[in-house]
């Protein structure tokens, strides 16, 4: 792809035929106010926050337009300003004002986009607000989907079709009646859905939010426990509390993306059944132990099993350094190759 | 893997899981790829979006047939048959890479031979698959390269898994489909790291890196570096493992990381033997319904809780991190292997960290050779990596393959059926599949209230026509019985199953699937034959 320059407000930016204004934009660090746009999916076109100006005076969305080698581009011509402004106060003359309460609160692209386009309470003063009350669907147990944080942007329809290609969702209905909406608009727990979360990861707004979240304090990069394809996950910490799961986007395996068990299936590291100490049975019952007591009973019984008396069944669940030495054990001081496991299973 | 081993040199998937959206034909046989491997799922369904051919062999219409250009809807357990019979297709319509096969290849001549009791006819009845939609779909994938075949346990859990598995390695060979991008044969890994505890020797027959444990010139090499005299003997594998301990042979088990109450095939034989042990030791996290026979339970730390390295399906080695403190007194399972062995009296196990167990590893294991902790900070490496300036391999095979004489060998193969098909008294076939929402026996994702909520029991599918003959609705308790035991589920009526074939999953211990399927093992590989058994069913 050859490269063209183009300029935004007077700055000189480089780019990549093909590329769309915003993307080039973008690229170089640039902010155009969009709600629609996420970098994973194609351009829509559909909330036209992220207008422009062309040096020939036409108005265009920056989003769906190609970027050309010498092209020129104002962000703050008035008019520009005008369109913008007026498409957000639509937006935000409905949308419910707890934002402190939110989910979203802070990383909200409705809240960003509002306050660069300077919307003020005497614009909204100007309508007549009526926020909408469609009950929460909170069926699914892993988020919640809030209809009347909704700003149609899609994002989550685009997500499920182009990334997913599971298509659980969709447009239905009408003008102010619009709405995102499963088959028969069941509750989402009773559609389609596979519980990923990628539209959750998604929503701009917190119209979809997960249940319950907490904001880590520190995050760790490592490997999903589930099946075998590998994902790379970074898992929040909060304490000695693994708080969430996001996908690493630099993983060249999964690039980000997370099924429903290697997001939302977490809770179970901190769960209270974990073992906590060795178990010892007496009289047929399993009894809290100390670790010397443990691996006494333990040395004293392998001792008497060597060669082929014994055999270890390692695990396809444990890491290669884990494995590496169950099989050493096994071989070199066990004196057997009686070790397998449950590849086969 | 012990069928591609022999064909190709090396059990693992040949090719890299970013390369499945690059190719132009897609065959999946016996994965339900969208259930089992969720997210390399994506990567075969935008390929299908992109306009590449997504053939799917499934005995049931599973999800990803939504998205698939041909369903070849064959009966369990003739997957020779019906690979078999693509090839003959492919041959006979002179479509084959005979450049590639002269080139790269031995025994072909033996090989189509072996293709002549395949004709489509015979395979028509032996799968009950039109003919001409094996025809299409042979003919696809062998001009419509690169093809990549993606295949799971519905290939290897069969007494013939073996059969199954070289069928789909002499289907790549006859068309050229090794060696180059986005095509190859590629076993899907079920779990996290069965690859890895594979490359590690946690096997009967090989150490560390498959060096074959009866090969005088590998039993030195260990002796020399572990400072002991060891074993030519091969060990047994699972399933004879829990036969020797049923006959008393195997007095004392080490079981670390599983649960074969629930996961071993004819379960009840194996929980019989865990009770006949004299000396049960248990390592999990959990207590499992296994752990609760053990005489010690050892508390283990999870994945969340530890460094080491997984290695993924398509042989990635990558770093997990701990995140957070271990409950309680739990430790990472190799420092309970340490603890014991030096409790024994035994050298060689004092470990200060990981790394250093993994520049043990390197030493040892030529595929893992280049591999550190250092340089995995960087991202995970594919093996074979055998040197610290080595790359890693996304493309096996590429130059030559891993067999001894460095070609890939055609398996001439016949059609044998299933050990246990139905008969008048167990007139139902049942097939084992997963679910999305849980993993395995459930000890983990049974636990998460979430995943619970979306699937909190077994359900056996069953086709609308069968369930009207046994007067059964959706949602009733039926009794499922098999020549080994019996469970009971509810129903779920779905065209998913075709008339004549039941199929649940074995997450849960109210219904342990397992008391019912077949031990009957593949020769070779010793996979018992989880994907076919003859069962009753009866409402009750």
């Amino acid at each position: 792809m050859s490269k063209v320059t183009l300029t935004i407000d007077g700055l000189q930016i480089p780019a990549k035929e093909g590329m769309t204004v915003l993307e080039a934009a973008q690229a170089s660090g640039l902010y155009i106010p969009n709600l629609c746009n996420h970098p994973d999916l194609k351009p829509a076109g559909l909330c036209r926050v992220c207008v422009v100006k062309m040096d020939d005076w036409k108005i265009a969305i920056s989003c769906k337009l190609p970027v050309k080698d010498g092209m020129v581009i104002s962000t703050e011509d008035p008019e520009v300003q005008q369109i913008r402004k007026s498409t957000v106060e639509l937006l935000v003359a409905n949308h419910p004002m707890t934002c402190l309460t939110c989910e979203a609160d802070g990383d909200c692209e409705l809240q960003r986009v509002a306050h660069y386009v300077g919307i003020t309470q005497e614009n909204l003063n100007r309508y007549r607000r009526s926020v909408r009350s469609i009950p929460i669907d909170r069926s699914n147990p892993f988020f919640d989907f809030d209809h009347n944080k909704c700003i149609l942007c899609g994002i989550c329809v685009r997500t499920c079709d182009e990334l997913q290609n599971i298509n659980a969702i969709d447009y239905a209905q009408r003008g102010v009646d619009s709405i995102i909406s499963t088959l028969a608009n069941k509750p989402i727990a009773e559609s389609r859905c596979e519980s990923c979360g990628e539209c959750v990861i998604r929503c701009p707004v917190a119209a979809l939010a997960p249940k319950g979240a907490q904001e880590p304090m520190r995050e760790v990069k490592s490997i999903c426990s589930y099946c075998g394809v590998g994902c790379g996950v970074m898992l929040g910490v909060r304490g000695q509390k693994v708080v969430s799961v996001e996908g690493d986007r630099d993983n060249p395996v999964n690039k980000g993306s997370l099924c429903v068990k290697g997001r939302f299936g977490y809770r179970f590291i901190n769960h209270p059944e974990r073992l906590k100490t060795p178990l010892i049975k007496k009289n047929g019952t399993l009894e809290e132990a100390s670790w010397d007591e443990a691996l006494d009973l333990i040395a004293e019984k392998f001792s008497n099993s060597k060669g082929d008396k014994f055999a270890a069944l390692a695990s396809a669940r444990i890491t290669n350094e884990d494995n590496y030495l169950i099989q050493k054990f096994t071989r070199a001081v066990m004196g057997t190759n009686n070790i397998d496991h449950c590849a086969r299973l | 893997m012990a069928g591609l081993a022999t064909s190709l040199g090396s059990g693992a998937m040949t090719n890299s899981i970013a390369e499945i959206s690059g190719a132009s034909t897609i065959f999946a046989i016996g994965t339900n790829t969208t259930q089992a491997h969720p997210v390399l799922a994506l990567q075969a369904k935008k390929a299908a979006r992109e306009g590449a051919n997504l053939i799917v062999a499934n005995p049931k219409e599973i999800d990803l047939c939504r998205h698939a250009t041909i369903h070849l809807q064959h009966r369990p357990g003739t997957d020779v048959a019906l690979v078999m019979g693509m090839i003959k297709v492919i041959v006979d319509a002179g479509l084959a890479d005979m450049e590639f096969i002269n080139s790269r290849c031995e025994n072909f001549d033996a090989f189509v031979d072996s293709l002549a009791e395949f004709d489509l006819a015979s395979v028509e009845k032996i799968t009950g698959v039109p003919g001409e939609l094996i025809s299409k779909a042979a003919k696809i994938f062998a001009s419509e390269g690169p093809s990549s075949i993606l295949y799971c346990m519905g290939i290897t859990q069969h007494c013939h898994g073996t059969d199954n598995v070289w069928s789909l390695s002499n289907l790549a060979l006859v068309t050229g489909n090794l060696g180059k991008a986005s095509a190859g044969v590629n076993p899907l890994r079920g779990q996290n790291n069965v690859q890895g505890s594979c490359d590690m020797g946690a096997l009967p027959d090989v150490y560390p890196g498959y060096q074959k444990v009866a090969k005088a010139e590998s039993k030195k090499k260990f002796e020399a570096a572990w400072g002991v005299s060891l074993s030519d003997q091969e060990g047994l594998t699972h399933s004879e493992i829990f036969d020797d301990i049923h006959d008393g042979k195997i007095t004392a088990l080490y079981l670390i990381g599983e649960n074969p109450y629930l996961s071993e095939a004819n379960a009840n034989h194996a929980i019989e033997s865990m009770n006949r042990l004299d000396f049960l030791v248990v390592q999990d996290i959990f207590l499992t319904e296994t752990a609760e026979l053990a005489d010690v339970v050892l508390p283990a730390a999870s994945f969340a809780e530890k460094n080491g390295t997984f290695s993924n399906t398509e042989r990635r080695i990558q770093r997990i991190r701990k995140a957070v403190d271990a409950p309680g007194e739990a430790k990472p399972d190799w420092q309970i292997v340490a603890a014991i062995a030096s409790r024994m009296g035994a050298q060689g196990f004092d470990f200060e960290d990981e790394a250093q167990i993994m520049n043990e590893i390197a030493s040892l294991t030529p595929s893992y050779g280049g591999i550190s902790y250092e340089r995995l900070e960087g991202g995970g490496i594919q093996w074979p990596c055998p040197t610290q300036d080595h790359p890693g391999t996304p493309t096996l095979h590429v130059e030559k393959f891993g067999t001894p004489s460095g070609k890939a060998q055609f398996m001439p193969l016949s059609f044998r059926d299933s050990a246990e098909l139905p008969d008048d008294e167990y007139p139902f076939l049942l097939t084992t599949d997963r679910s999305l929402f849980h993993y395995h026996t459930g000890s983990m994702t049974r636990r998460v209230a979430g995943l619970e909520q979306l699937d909190s029991e077994e359900f056996l599918k069953i086709n609308p026509k069968d369930a009207a003959s046994l007067g059964l609705e959706d949602n009733e308790v039926v009794q499922i019985a098999s020549r080994r035991g019996q469970t009971q589920a509810k129903t779920k009526v779905t065209k998913i199953c075709p008339p004549g074939l039941v199929s649940m999953t074995f997450h849960f211990a109210e219904s342990p699937t397992n008391v019912l399927t077949s031990p009957a093992l593949d020769p070779v590989a010793k996979i018992p034959e989880t994907k076919v058994c003859a069962v009753k069913l009866e409402k009750v």
